[in-house]
This record gives structure tokens, sequence and C-alpha cells, in this order.
């Protein structure tokens, strides 16, 4: 695909990098009056008046300032990753621990000119099931767009809409809008989409792994021949087996925080047995 | 985790967030990012606008219609109101009325939701901000070529022809263009912070829409035209308008309008450069 426009991301093949260092992230959740700009205008005149301080309570959420001011939520903290071409990446741990939040940095789509933040190759991110599509268009208009995006031409545009036809065999489907599709038929889409072009970096969220058995053992073929020619996947996923299969490294998020980060074997023993005994200790 | 912890963390958020310089040039990289996928903003625009009109047989040309019908019945009575000779009036009221209402007003209301309803893009594809920019812009582009219909034929009608200088409202809609990527810009990002912002916006364009010579014209004040000029929007509608009335916008007109809009690209970059970075939390 030479002379599209986010070929500029490339890099030569082999020196694709993710260097994250001491990044940690606050999400502010906007709520009530912290959306109205009236409401922050008369806030601050009264904050002015009397000086109130910040307070945080318990450890994740924090209030801003004075009441009705956004909260913030400490979704990742002194996260330091290193990755490499040629490894592949899973996260591991609960729900919330920030997996999904740290995957969104790596895409570029938090933070994006943190200076402790530096991805090096071209990044395809398959972060939500939707991934952007819209579900008003059918599935054929949302191929195109996708096409533009990745800044190619109309001849191209057509290759790739050939190719995901194939792929996800949803037939007259295709030419439905997205909305009418079953959760499986959009997985199909999505998954044959994000990955008609070989990325460099292949950062992906463990939706990928829905739809049923025989689509499961395709994707599984599909992604296989993809995984082998990026340069580095980080995938998020609470199907141990799966992360046993693909990844090379783990690490393992908690709290927003890295508790562990080692080879799979290594990390994989640590998580299963952490996971049997409950958090009675604490 | 104690108090104080709160607070120095999240000093560190906002120190690790890059200077003012820096700041800018990854807004440029962005604006220019942009640009480049022109085609996928004017598809994301173009498909807005279908799917607006979808399962309506006149489609987009319910707005010609709609507008028709207003200009036609505002004409007839506005005209006896200001006692005024319809073949004077219409033509002047139906290019101000398309200028105002399909042009400046719609744009600045729309550039409200440029990022608000691109939610789920921004949150899952890494893609350049302007995009959404540019397609809200080709949005109203549509929309004002549709509606320009109706003016052109209102000239038709009464045999009237601005004659050669027509072409000197070409460069004002260049500046047009330019505005309304700097008004998305601007009023994207504001409006995706603090959503109060879009009904303040709409209530404040709809006293604009009075005070500005849209339905009257500049002559009716008499002596006090010259107040007009502290008003930002009529020099801007001017040196779009004057043209298609085959008359050659005031000088004054041309540097107010030219102004403003330095001032607004200057205000949008400076806006668009510090709530980048935040915007994928605010949407």
């Amino acid at each position: 695909m030479s002379g599209s426009v986010f070929d500029a991301g490339r890099v030569a093949s082999g020196t694709s990098s993710i260097s994250i260092r001491d990044l940690s992230l606050e999400f502010p959740i906007f709520h009530g009056g912290a959306r109205s700009l009236k409401k922050m205008l008369f806030k601050r005149g009264k904050a002015a008046l009397a000086s109130s301080r910040s307070l945080r309570t318990g450890g994740e959420v924090r209030m801003d300032r004075a009441e009705g001011g956004p909260v913030y939520v400490q979704a990742l903290e002194n996260v330091s990753v290193e990755i490499r071409a040629g490894e592949r990446v899973g996260l591991i741990g609960h729900n919330g621990a920030g997996k999904s939040t740290l995957l969104r940095v790596m895409a570029g789509i938090y933070m994006p000119d943190a200076p402790n933040v530096h991805i090096r190759g071209q990044v395809a991110a398959l972060l939500d099931v939707n991934s952007g599509m819209n579900p008003e268009l059918t599935g054929r208009e949302n191929i195109t767009l996708m096409g533009r995006h990745k800044g190619l031409s109309t001849a191209q545009i057509h290759q790739l809409e050939r190719d995901v036809e194939d792929f996800a065999q949803l037939d007259t489907f295709l030419d439905l809008p997205v909305r009418l599709y079953s959760s499986g038929m959009i997985v199909r889409l999505g998954f044959g989409l994000a990955t008609a072009i070989t990325p460099q970096i292949l950062l992906m969220d463990e939706w990928f792994m829905a739809g049923d058995f025989h689509f499961r053992e395709r994707a599984e073929k599909r992604l296989s021949s993809v995984v082998n020619n990026t340069d580095i996947l980080v995938i998020t996923s609470h199907a141990l087996d799966v992360l046993e299969e693909w990844c090379t490294r783990l690490i393992w998020l908690e709290g927003g925080q890295i508790r562990m980060d080692g080879p799979t074997d290594d990390v994989l023993a640590a998580y299963r047995v952490d996971m049997q005994v409950p958090d009675s200790q604490s | 985790m104690m108090v104080s912890s709160g607070s120095s963390e999240h000093t560190r958020l906002l120190d690790s967030a890059p200077r003012t310089r820096s700041r800018i040039v990854m807004a440029c990289k962005d604006i220019a990012d942009g640009f480049r996928l022109w085609r996928l903003a004017a598809t994301l625009g173009w498909l807005d606008i279908r799917l607006q009109f979808s399962g309506s047989t006149l489609g987009p040309f319910w707005l010609t219609l709609t507008t028709a019908v207003m200009i036609g019945s505002m004409g007839l009575i506005y005209s006896q109101l200001f006692h005024l000779v319809l073949r004077d009036y219409l033509p002047y009221l139906s290019i101000s009325i398309i200028l105002w209402q399909t042009g400046l007003s719609a744009l600045i209301l729309e550039s409200c939701s440029t990022f608000t309803r691109a939610t789920e893009t921004l949150r899952s594809v890494n893609m350049p901000y302007t995009v959404q920019a540019l397609r809200t812009m080709m949005r109203c582009g549509i929309v004002f070529s549709y509606n320009l219909v109706v003016p052109v034929a209102v000239f038709l009608i009464f045999g009237i022809s601005p004659g050669a200088d027509v072409v000197l409202a070409l460069p004002a809609l260049l500046v047009w263009l330019v505005d309304s990527v700097a008004l998305c810009l601007l009023l994207g990002c504001a409006c995706a912070r603090f959503r109060d912002i879009p009904p303040i916006v709409g209530s404040v364009m709809q006293i604009i829409f009075y005070i500005t010579p849209i339905i009257w014209e500049p002559k009716q004040v008499g002596a006090h035209a010259w107040w007009l000029y502290f008003n930002p929007f009529y020099s801007l509608l001017e040196i779009v308008r004057r043209p298609f009335l085959g008359q050659i916008p005031t000088a004054t007109s041309w540097l107010i309008a030219g102004g403003i809009s330095v001032f607004f690209c200057l205000l949008a970059l400076f806006v668009f450069s510090r709530s980048r970075s935040k915007l994928a939390f605010w949407v």
C-alpha cells in the first residue's frame, strides 16, 4: 500500500517499539454541574471567597476542589512498559484494572502527546466491537470509510471490500445497516476489517474472541497470519488459555498498577494462585 | 492513600502534558493530517447528509423547498411592511437569508457538536481530530449548496444578473471556509467540555439575526449605518453578499472580516492545542 497517508507512521520492519515511562493517568469524570460552564464560573467565584482544598476519598476516586467539580478516577499509576519488536504481550487483570485504558494509551487515543509515551510503528487497534463503525451505515459503507481513513485509493478500497466480504461471509447483510447485525456478525465484520491491513503494532481488546466456534477457528487462522507479520501484538483477555497460546509475555495489572510483568508461564502461575485465594486476607 | 498524594499525582499529570510550543506543533500536525484525509472527511459528511434524509423521497431537496416557501412568504409580508418593491427586495432577502441561515448561522450551530457527535469514533479510533471539523464543514457546505438554488431561482424569475462582480464572492467564500474550520475546532472543543454552551450559542445567534441586516437593509438605518461595523457578522456577511447583488464590498468590510478571521484562527489554535490531549476524556 505504498503512497497511502498512514505509511507515514510505518518504520523499518522489526524496529517498532512501545515505550511508556512512569505514566499516571487520571480520568476526569464529568457529572452533573461539572458539565456546565455557568456552574463552573459560579463555583470559581465561590471558591475564591472560601478557599477549599482538594480531598481524596478512598484510593481511586478523587473529587476536585469544591463539590460539583469533576471526579478523578486513577486509571493508571506509575506504569512503565517497554515492548520491543517480536514480543507478543498479554494484559491480564480484573475488570477495571486498567487494561483497556493502557491499550488506549498505546493506541494514541488517551494522552496522544504525552512526552513519556513513545510509540514507533503503524498501529491498528481493535478496541471495541464497533471500532468506530457507524451503526446507521451499511457494512459496505463502513468498509469504505475504514479504507478512506487508511488513505487507500478507490481501487484499493474495492480490494479491501472483497477481502472483508470473503472473510466475514455476511452475504446480503453487508448491504444492510450495521445496527441490524447480531453481535456475532458485528464481530465478523469488525475483525475482518481490522485484520485486512497488516499493521506493525496490533492492539486488541478481548471482544474478538466472541462469535461462534466455526468463526473462531477461521478468525484464529487469519489472526495468526496477521500476527506473524506484525512486529508487536498486545491483547487483553480473561481467557487464560488464549493468552497462553498467543503471548510470550504477560503484564498483570491491578488497580492501575503493574503487579507483575514477565514470561507467560511465570505470570500465569502466579495469577492462577491469586485467583484461587479469595480476597479475605485483606 | 493520603490526601496529599492525591493532589501530587494530579499535578504530575499536568506536568507531563507537553508545553505550549510543542502543544501547538502537535495541533498543527493534527490539522495537516486531517487535511490529508480530506477524502475521508468528505465521505463522512456525505454519509451524514444521506442518513439524515434516508427514507424521504425528496431527500435534501426538502431543505430547498422549505427555504423557498419561507423566503417567498417573508418576501411578500416584509415588502408590504417595509413598503418596498418586491422586485428589489426579494433578491436581497433570498441571498441574505441563505447566507445567514444555511451559511454562517448553521455552521456555528453545527460546529458545537463537531466532537460530541463523533464520540464513538474518537474513543476507539486514532484519527486526527481535524477530520471531524472538516466533516462538519462538508455537511454544512452540502446543505448550503442545496439551498443556493433558491436565490438563483429568484434572480432568474426577476431577470436580474449580478454581473461579473459575482466572482468577488469566491475569495470571500474562501475566507468562510477557513473560518468554518477554525470555528469547528474552537466551538467543538468548548462544547465538548461544557455542555451548556450550545444553547447559549443558540440564543446568541438568535439575537445576532435581528441586529444584523438580514431581513432589513443597511440603508434603512440611514446615517447610523456605520454602527453596523461594530457587529463582526455584518462584515462577514457583506463580503459574500455584495458580489451576489452586483456590488463591490467596502474595504472596511474586508478589513474587519479579515481581522476577525485571523482572530478566530488564532483563538481556535490556542483552544484546540490545549484541549486536544483531553478531548478523548471529554466526549
